[in-house]
């Protein structure tokens, strides 16, 4: 399979006066280039538009889910045009095939050596998928739009348009384009004082080729990359004004509330509908496949109708299944053929001729991720065509999911877009159930029908970050040098290099075995590293005290060859005062991993309260994601990441039993809050390489730090989260090695 | 029929007595500003302002608010168009991400500095028990003490 690499960039005049540049990675007429339908504000494959009144609209392809999109790639775009902040609007782009993400495939394919992001591979084989619709994508995911669309196409586009508005300038002023600069959406002629705005040279400019490899800023040149700007979304997230997918409201709207079979896979038996169609309020009780959804005219009449009903699913052989027999059935797995993951020397030699030899085994549990907005997706279906109106972290994705279930075709499906109530992976288009239900509760209408789900629904009904079991063993030598290092694991998931060590040990044997449950698997943030960095940063640490060594110079001695982890590593501990005039009772764990092209060292400052619980005090972040583009907000989603994956080290547990999740809510799917929250303490190390992602990188090593440092103060290794299961004692005067 | 006041309008409504006047606000009244979370009062995203004090309106049924005055996210704010400190604090430390609990939670924190204007970390990891699944916490803290120093 492989993905054209030409990139086309259009520009032409906006009906009314104006410039609209384009950049797509395909070409155009794929996408036939404008709708002409659109108004007078025709849309092509475009990010930027030039208005007379000299405002600067960008286009944003991604989803705002809280990680600053919005105004990030617009800072981009703006920059390299030399636009003034205050004249820039910012616009969600419709859900067209115009729109289509082309450069984030790319940049993945380019990145990862594969042709498809990870997190679609679902997608991709379940629909034979070609390479050319995945292209079509507007997929917010994998810590991608600010290293793909932002790199790739907002700077690209914006300094494309400063080109075509100098060309414009020099043309009516009659003078060479190199007596010309920019600032602040205006053409400058020092020598002759004269100035044009970008808006006066617009429609002028439009008739100009844009170069598809325009000069791009030199970063000491950034103007507005680099500096903390106020995000534009968060004024409506503060008094109230903005929409979420769940607020959407449409003349006539019914309301479904949905009970789904508990145990993932089971079919509908049974339903006496009529109970609830005696109720206020009650439309109709709608029968599917594997759920029952009660529709009315207001959500909670749906909820409590349903609540009285006698609903029966059938049993199947996945009612036998617990956590227990899922482990059982991976502690078989690996003990049977493996698949090779990364080879280098010969362990299994190395481990017969070492020394000392340690072995452990961890575990994690399934995950749901509980995004705060519960899932949601309003439909209306009329004269053939079909409005949809939910938060996703991919419009165009959806549209097609909608189109399909309802067997229409996508371009009689409409969608608008929304903010998401947190997404996390779980508004990803491979995760659709509440979708696909939504699609065929209101088939069943010819008025809009929001579909709800309660907290329940989806704790019970998600795509779970898996359980997992790893296993190792490290060899050393006479010389107390790690030589070895085994380690078999269930399920290989994207990333790809989520369970390679960033250390250098000569003989490495990473293997797999892949075993199947009933149990939906979903990307969770940070996906395959969420639970690798946890394994691999713990055995790592297991190592250095097995062999009397301290954790983090064990660490930096294995770096020689990675200064950037090592840059970053030696950050984090002086920031933190690594190991230096902590209260007593406290101790630091540390933990280091490299994700989504950042690199990320934490350390976590913990001590055990009386009743034997994990107190994590303070964290310290250091981060290593190139450059940074809006440095607020990479800080903001590094606490954001520690956050998350705190709450999974300390709390996160989703259990098997009789087939389904027994969670239910809140109550018992706990979350870390005010109380519990550490300080956070954030180091970025600016090293100018190519920008790394920030989505995700800030939770995989935190589990790892806090159960490092668990073991200094009470000498009990934590190879199984959650720790709140744990009654842990700690002993006095433990001495650190 | 219930009656009651929200953000100053007087409110007469054909529901059932039971209905949680989250589903009032939301279904009945079109606020939505107020957010759905949990159901369950575990979440706070939920949370109103009832004669001042802060309430998870999932679990309060219309009939315990009769005569009540209901204060909203839309209604926190007493200058038309405008917002409060606290709203303007939450600006300043940029503090939201995908925002979805920040009514709830600016509504908790508003309810906590009217009755207790400095509040120790202590008296705000009581009173604010709000989930925020994007883990804006620090920033919570830090927009709640830059309210308190200069109470």
């Amino acid at each position: 399979m492989t993905i054209s690499r030409r990139r086309f960039i259009l520009g032409t005049t906006v009906v009314g006066g104006g410039l609209l540049i384009g950049y797509a990675s395909t070409r155009p007429s794929k996408h036939s280039i404008a709708n002409r339908d659109a108004g007078d504000q025709p849309y092509l494959t475009t990010w930027l538009r030039i208005s007379e009144d000299n405002t600067v609209t960008v286009i944003v392809p991604h989803s705002e889910m809280g990680q600053g999109i919005l105004t990030s790639l617009p800072m981009m775009a703006a920059d390299e045009m030399d636009a003034d902040w205050n004249m820039v609007h910012v616009e969600q782009a419709p859900a067209t095939d115009l729109f289509a993400n082309g450069v984030l495939v790319k940049g993945f394919a380019e990145s990862m050596g594969v042709s498809v992001p990870g997190f679609l591979n679902g997608i991709a084989s379940a629909g034979a998928m070609k390479i050319a619709e995945i292209m079509n994508m507007q997929i917010t995911g994998g810590s991608s739009s600010v290293r793909f669309t932002g790199e790739q196409g907002m700077r690209v586009a914006g300094a494309a348009a400063r080109e075509m508005l100098i060309k414009a300038a020099a043309a009516r002023l009659d003078v060479p384009e190199s007596e010309l600069s920019t600032s602040l959406s205006f053409v400058n002629h020092s020598a002759s004082g004269r100035s044009l705005s970008y808006g006066e040279l617009a429609s002028d400019a439009a008739r100009f080729e844009p170069s598809s490899t325009p000069r791009l800023k030199d970063p000491k040149d950034f103007t507005l990359m680099g500096k903390s700007i106020p995000r534009i979304d968060i004024p409506a997230k503060v008094d109230g004004t903005a929409l979420y997918g769940i607020d959407a409201e449409a003349p006539s709207m019914l309301y479904a509330a949905v009970r789904t079979s508990p145990v993932f896979g089971n079919k509908l038996s049974s339903v006496n509908a009529d109970v609830a169609l005696q109720r206020r309020g009650v439309v109709k009780v709608v029968e599917l496949e594997n759920a029952v959804a009660v529709v009315a005219d207001n959500y909670w009449r749906a909820k409590q109708a349903l609540a009285a009903l006698d609903i029966r699913f059938e049993e199947t052989e996945n009612n036998q299944v617990n956590t227990q027999s899922i482990y059982a059935q991976y502690d078989a797995a690996l003990l049977g053929e493996l698949s090779e993951d990364v080879k280098e020397g010969d362990a299994a030699a190395a481990l017969t001729d070492a020394e000392s030899v340690v072995e452990a085994t961890y575990r994690v549990p399934y995950l749901a991720h509980a995004a705060m907005e519960p899932m949601n997706c309003t439909v209306h279906f009329h004269n053939g065509k079909c409005d949809v109106w939910t938060g996703t972290q991919d419009n165009l994705g959806i549209r097609g999911r909608v189109a399909k279930i309802a067997e229409m075709d996508e371009n009689d499906v409409t969608m608008h877009a929304f903010y998401l109530g947190g997404g996390f992976g779980r508004r990803l288009p491979t995760d659709t159930n509440t979708i696909d239900q939504a699609t065929l509760i209101a088939k069943q209408f010819d008025v809009p029908v929001k579909t709800v789900w309660s907290r329940e629904d989806d704790i019970q009904q998600d795509y779970y970050r898996p359980a997992v079991t790893s296993k190792f063993r490290g060899g050393f030598d006479a010389n107390n040098q790690l030589i070895a290092w085994e380690n078999h694991y269930i399920g290989k998931n994207e990333p790809a290099e989520a369970a390679h060590t960033p250390y250098s040990i000569p003989n490495k044997d990473i293997a797999y075995a892949e075993s199947e449950t009933h149990v939906p698997f979903g990307a969770w943030r940070s996906v395959a590293h969420s639970q690798h960095t946890f394994f691999l940063e713990s055995f790592v640490d297991e190592l250095a005290h097995r062999s009397g060594q301290n954790p983090y110079q064990f660490r930096l001695n294995m770096l020689a060859d990675k200064p950037r982890h090592a840059a970053v590593l030696k950050a984090a501990a002086e920031r933190a005062g690594w190991e230096r005039n902590l209260a007593p009772g406290h101790a630091q764990g540390i933990a280091l991993q490299e994700s989504f092209g950042s690199i990320v060292a934490q350390v976590a400052e913990v001590s055990i309260t009386e009743t034997g619980q994990v107190r994590v005090h303070r964290v310290t972040c250091a981060i290593d994601c190139g450059r940074s583009i809006n440095p607020d907000t990479v800080a903001s989603q590094a606490e954001s990441g520690v956050i998350f994956g705190l709450t999974a080290a300390l709390y996160g547990e989703i259990t098997i039993d009789q087939g389904r999740v027994m969670q239910n809510n809140f109550t018992d799917y706990e979350m870390v809050t005010l109380k519990d929250a550490p300080e956070i303490d954030i180091v970025t190390v600016e090293s100018g390489e190519s920008l790394g992602g920030m989505g995700e990188p800030a939770t995989p090593p935190i589990a790892a730090a806090v159960a490092n440092a668990v073991y200094i103060l009470t000498g009990q290794r934590v190879r199984e989260l959650p720790l709140k299961n744990y009654r842990f004692t700690a002993v006095p005067n433990e001495s650190a090695v | 029929m219930a009656r009651f006041r929200v953000n100053g309008v007087e409110q007469e409504l054909d529901i059932e007595p039971d209905m949680p006047l989250l589903w009032a606000l939301r279904d009945e009244l079109g606020l939505k500003g107020t957010k759905f979370g949990c159901g369950v009062a575990a979440c706070g995203a939920c949370t109103v302002q009832v004669n001042g004090n802060p309430v998870r309106s999932c679990v309060t049924p219309v009939s315990a608010i009769e005569g009540s005055d209901i204060k909203t996210i839309e209604g926190l704010a007493t200058n038309v168009g405008g917002i409060t400190a606290v709203q303007q604090a939450w600006i300043d430390h940029q503090v939201p991400q995908c925002g979805y609990c920040q009514s709830g939670m600016i509504m908790a924190v508003s309810a906590l500095l009217e009755s207790n204007p400095s509040p120790s970390d202590a008296d705000i990891d009581g009173a604010i028990t709000n989930v925020c699944r994007c883990g804006t916490y620090p920033r919570i803290r830090r927009a709640i003490k830059s309210l308190t120093a200069t109470a």
